[in-house]
C-alpha cells in the first residue's frame, strides 16, 4: 500500500524546487507533489503560480487538463483496468462488470469503506497478454474472474 | 560452474509473473548449492509465452515458457540448467518460426542482450551507427536517411530525413530532438519493449539525430502508464553518460548531447506531436495550429525534430549499414522494416519485425494463430483507436502506408487487435466516440461536442431507436469531423465508427450489405 505524507507547506515547497532547475518543471513538479502527498492540493497551486511565474489559472488549467492529477486523495488502493479495445477484445467488459458488481461501486468511484478507488485506464502496453490492470502501480496481464478476485481481495485487505 | 538465466524484465513478462519467477529460481538454486547468474533481459516479443526464460548451454540458449512461479521446482528436477526435456521447453528461441520469420533490425539486440549493459550493447554492434555518423557529419548523415526512405512510425508517414534537413537548415541558438514514446494506441508497445529492451539503441538514434540537425538536448516524452520503460531509459541514460556517450563532446568528438526523460500524466492527446511539445513545456496539452511546424518553432519556440521511437531506433542501422541497405526492405514508397504488434483475441500475440508488403492475413491467422477464444476472428482494428476495422475480407491488404490509405484504413504505429465473432462493432463504435469525447483536449467543436454528440447517438442506435434516422446523422456527423478537426483525433475517429458501419451494418440494426463480401 502506497504512504503518503500529510499536507505541509514547507514539505510541497520543498519537493518542488528540487525540479526548478529544468527546462519545463511544471509536469514533473506536480507529479512529484502527487507522489508524495497521493494528490495534488489546492494549496499548492499558489506556491507554484508564484515559483514559476505564471498565473494561478495557468497552474489550475494544467492540473485540471491531465487525467492522472488528482484533486482530492484516492482509496487506500487504486485499481485500475485497463479499457481499451484490446482488453476488450480479450473479455474485459465482463470484468469491468465483475469489479464494479464485487466492490459496488462504478469505475472512477471509491468503495464506502474509502479503501479501493477503482478507474479506468487506457492502454498499459500489455495488449498481447490482455486484458490488463494495475493495482497501486503492480501490473498483472492475463486477468480472469479468478485473478481479478485475487487482485480486489488484496486490494480490501 | 555458474549458469546464466535469463528472465525478462519486459513490463509484460513482470505483469505475468516474471519476478516471482526470477526470485523462485534464485531460492530454489541457493538451496541446491547450484552457482547461478540471472540475467534481466528484454523480451523476445513472443508474448504468449512470456515469462520465457533462457538457460545459456554449450549449445546455446535454451527457452523456457512460460513458466510461473510452481513451475520452477519441476525445471530444476528436469535438468533445465542444461537444457533438460520438460512440457514448457522451447529449445532455441531463433528457431522457433516466429521469431525465424521475422526480419529483425530495429529488434535485433531486443531480449538477447542486458538492456542495463553498456558492453552487452557495443558487443551486439551497438554504437557502430554513431560511429559511422562521426566519421560523416551532419549533411551527409541527412543524406543516408534519406536514402533509407524511412517514414515517421509514429503514425502519419512523414519522410523523416526532410523533417531533419528543415531543423538543419533552420538558424538557432538552441534545437531539441524530442522522442515521442508517448504510445497511446491500444494494441502497440513497440516502444515500451524497446525502451525497457535495447535502450541504447534509442539513445544512439536520438544522439545522431542531434548531430545531423545540431541539436545538444533531447528528451524522451513516455506515458506514466509505462513506470518499467521510464526506469530502463533513465538506468541506460546514466551508464551511457559514465562511458562518455552523452553529454560533452561524446565519444571524445565535438559534438555535444544530452537527454532526459519526461513523463506525461494520462492524456491521449499528448502524443499528438504540437500537444506533447506544449505538455513538455509545463502547459496543458492543447494541439497548436500549423503553421508554425515544429521544425521550425517546437520546443520552447525553438527548431525541433519530433520523432516516433521506432523512428528514431530504426536510424542506427541506416547509418551502420547504409540507407540502401534498409531501403532494400519493403515495398512501394513504403521502405524498409515494420515493427508490428500482433494483440487482443489472438493467439499468439507479440512483436513481429518484418519488411512491409506482408497481408494481415498472414499476420492474423498464420503468425498470429488465429483467436485466442477459438472462435472465428471477425475484424481487426488496425492502427490504435483512429484506425479502422478491418473485416476478414480484406485480410489480404498488404502492410503498406498507400494500400491501407486507399481502403480508408491506416498503419498507424503498427498495432493490430484481433476480435473474434462475438464483439459488437456498434459498441466498438460507441466505444471510439466516447473515447475521443473523454481524450478530446478540447480545441474544436467538431472533436469536443461532435463526439459527445456520437456517444448519444450511438446509445439511440443501440438501443434500436430511429436507426435509420440516426445513422444518417451519425454519417453526416462523421463528415463534419473528418472536415472540422484540427488533428487526427477528432479528423480520425469517424474511421473505426464508419468502417464498423460499412462492414458491420447488422451490428447496428440496419441490414447486411451483402454486396461488400464479392469486393
Ligand atoms: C491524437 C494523436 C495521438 C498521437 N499519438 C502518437 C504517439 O503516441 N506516438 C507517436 O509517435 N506519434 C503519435 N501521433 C503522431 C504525432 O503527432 C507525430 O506525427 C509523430 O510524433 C511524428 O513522428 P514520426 O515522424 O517519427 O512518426 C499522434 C497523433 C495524434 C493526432
Ligand atoms: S481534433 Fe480534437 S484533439 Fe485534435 S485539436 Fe481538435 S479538439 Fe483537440
Ligand atoms: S489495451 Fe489493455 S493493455 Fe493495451
Ligand atoms: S479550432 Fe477553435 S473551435 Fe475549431
Amino acid at each position: 500500500m502506497p504512504h503518503y505524507e500529510p499536507w505541509s507547506d514547507e514539505r510541497a515547497r520543498a519537493v518542488i524546487e528540487e525540479f526548478s532547475h529544468l527546462e519545463g518543471p511544471l509536469m514533473p513538479m506536480l507529479h512529484a507533489v502527487q507522489e508524495t502527498f497521493g494528490y495534488v492540493p489546492e494549496a499548492v497551486v499558489p506556491m507554484l503560480a508564484e515559483m514559476l511565474n505564471i498565473s494561478r489559472a495557468e497552474v489550475h488549467g494544467v492540473v485540471t487538463f491531465y487525467h492522472d492529477f488528482r484533486h482530492e486523495p484516492a482509496g487506500r488502493h487504486v485499481l485500475k483496468l485497463c479499457r481499451a479495445e484490446a482488453c476488450q477484445a480479450a473479455g474485459g467488459d465482463a470484468l469491468a462488470d465483475h469489479a464494479e458488481h464485487r466492490l459496488g461501486c462504478k469505475l472512477g468511484e471509491t468503495t464506502a469503506d474509502g479503501r479501493v478507488t477503482v478507474e479506468p485506464i487506457y492502454c498499459l502496453g500489455l495488449c498481447a497478454t490482455a486484458p490488463s490492470a494495475m493495482l497501486d502501480g503492480k501490473i498483472v496481464a492475463r486477468l480472469n474472474e479468478r485473478r481479478l478476485d485475487a487482485l480486489i481481495a488484496e486490494a480490501q485487505s | 560452474m555458474s549458469v546464466r538465466i535469463y528472465v525478462p524484465k519486459d513490463a509484460c513478462s513482470i505483469a505475468c509473473g516474471a519476478d516471482e519467477v526470477a526470485a523462485a529460481i534464485e531460492a530454489a538454486a541457493l538451496s541446491r548449492r547450484q552457482p547461478i547468474e540471472i540475467v534481466r533481459n528484454g523480451s523476445r516479443g513472443m508474448l504468449w509465452l512470456e515469462p520465457m526464460i533462457e538457460v545459456v548451454t554449450p549449445e546455446g540458449r535454451i527457452a523456457y515458457g512460460p513458466v510461473a512461479e510452481e513451475d520452477v521446482e519441476g525445471l530444476f528436477a528436469a535438468g533445465f540448467l542444461t537444457g533438460g526435456d520438460h512440457a514448457l521447453r522451447i529449445g532455441k528461441p531463433e528457431e522457433h518460426p516466429f521469431l525465424a520469420k521475422q526480419t529483425r533490425l530495429t529488434f535485433a539486440r531486443c531480449g538477447i542482450i542486458d538492456p542495463a549493459s553498456y558492453t552487452d550493447y557495443r558487443a551486439h554492434g551497438g554504437y557502430r551507427g554513431l560511429e559511422r555518423a562521426l566519421q560523416l557529419g551532419p549533411a551527409e548523415i541527412i543524406e543516408e536517411v534519406k536514402k533509407s526512405g524511412l517514414r515517421g512510425r509514429g503514425g502519419a508517414g512523414f519522410p523523416t530525413a526532410i523533417k531533419w534537413k528543415t531543423v538543419a537548415d533552420a538558424k538557432a541558438d538552441r534545437k531539441y530532438i524530442v522522442c515521442n514514446a508517448d504510445e497511446g494506441d491500444s494494441g502497440t508497445f513497440a516502444d515500451r519493449m524497446i525502451m525497457e529492451g535495447d535502450p541504447f539503441e534509442l539513445i544512439e538514434g536520438m544522439t545522431i539525430a542531434g548531430i545531423a540537425v545540431g541539436a545538444t538536448k533531447g528528451f524522451v516524452y513516455t506515458r506514466s502508464e509505462y513506470p518499467h520503460a521510464i526506469w530502463a531509459m533513465e538506468k541506460a541514460i546514466e551508464v551511457a553518460r559514465a562511458h562518455g556517450m552523452l553529454g560533452v563532446n561524446i565519444a571524445g568528438s565535438q559534438y555535444s548531447f544530452d537527454m532526459e526523460v519526461r513523463m506525461g500524466a494520462g492524456a491521449y492527446v499528448c502524443g499528438e506531436e504540437t500537444a506533447l511539445l506544449d505538455s513538455l513545456e509545463g502547459k496543458r496539452g492543447v494541439v497548436r495550429a500549423k503553421p508554425p511546424l515544429p521544425a521550425h518553432k517546437g520546443l520552447f519556440q525553438k527548431p525541433t525534430v519530433i520523432n516516433n521511437v521506432l523512428s528514431l531506433t530504426a536510424v542506427p542501422h541506416i547509418l551502420a549499414d547504409g540507407g540502401e541497405f534498409y531501403a532494400n526492405f519493403g515495398m512501394g514508397r513504403s521502405r524498409g522494416t515494420m515493427p508490428i504488434q500482433i494483440a487482443g483475441n489472438v493467439k499468439f500475440g507479440g512483436l513481429f519485425e518484418t519488411a512491409f508488403g506482408i497481408t494481415l492475413g498472414e499476420l492474423i491467422n498464420d503468425i498470429g494463430g488465429g483467436t485466442a477464444s477459438g472462435k472465428p476472428v471477425k475484424a481487426a482494428q488496425v492502427g490504435g483507436p483512429l484506425g479502422a476495422y478491418v473485416p476478414t475480407w480484406q485480410f489480404d491488404l498488404p502492410f503498406d502506408y498507400e494500400a491501407f490509405a486507399a481502403k480508408d484504413a491506416l498503419i498507424g504505429h503498427g498495432g493490430i487487435v484481433v476480435f473474434d465473432e462475438t464483439a459488437d462493432l456498434a459498441k466498438m463504435a460507441r466505444f471510439a466516440m466516447e473515447f475521443c469525447s473523454v481524450e478530446s483536449c478540447g480545441k474544436c467543436t467538431p472533436c469536443r461536442i461532435g463526439s459527445t454528440r456520437g456517444v448519444e447517438l450511438m446509445d439511440r442506435i443501440i438501443a434500436g431507436q430511429r436507426v435509420e434516422a440516426n445513422l444518417a446523422t451519425l454519417t453526416d456527423l462523421c463528415q463534419t469531423m473528418k472536415l472540422g478537426s484540427l488533428c487526427a483525433l477528432g479528423g480520425f475517429t469517424p474511421y473505426p465508427v464508419l468502417s464498423a458501419l460499412n462492414h458491420f451494418p447488422e451490428d447496428f440494426g440496419a441490414p447486411p450489405r451483402h454486396l461488400e463480401a464479392a469486393e
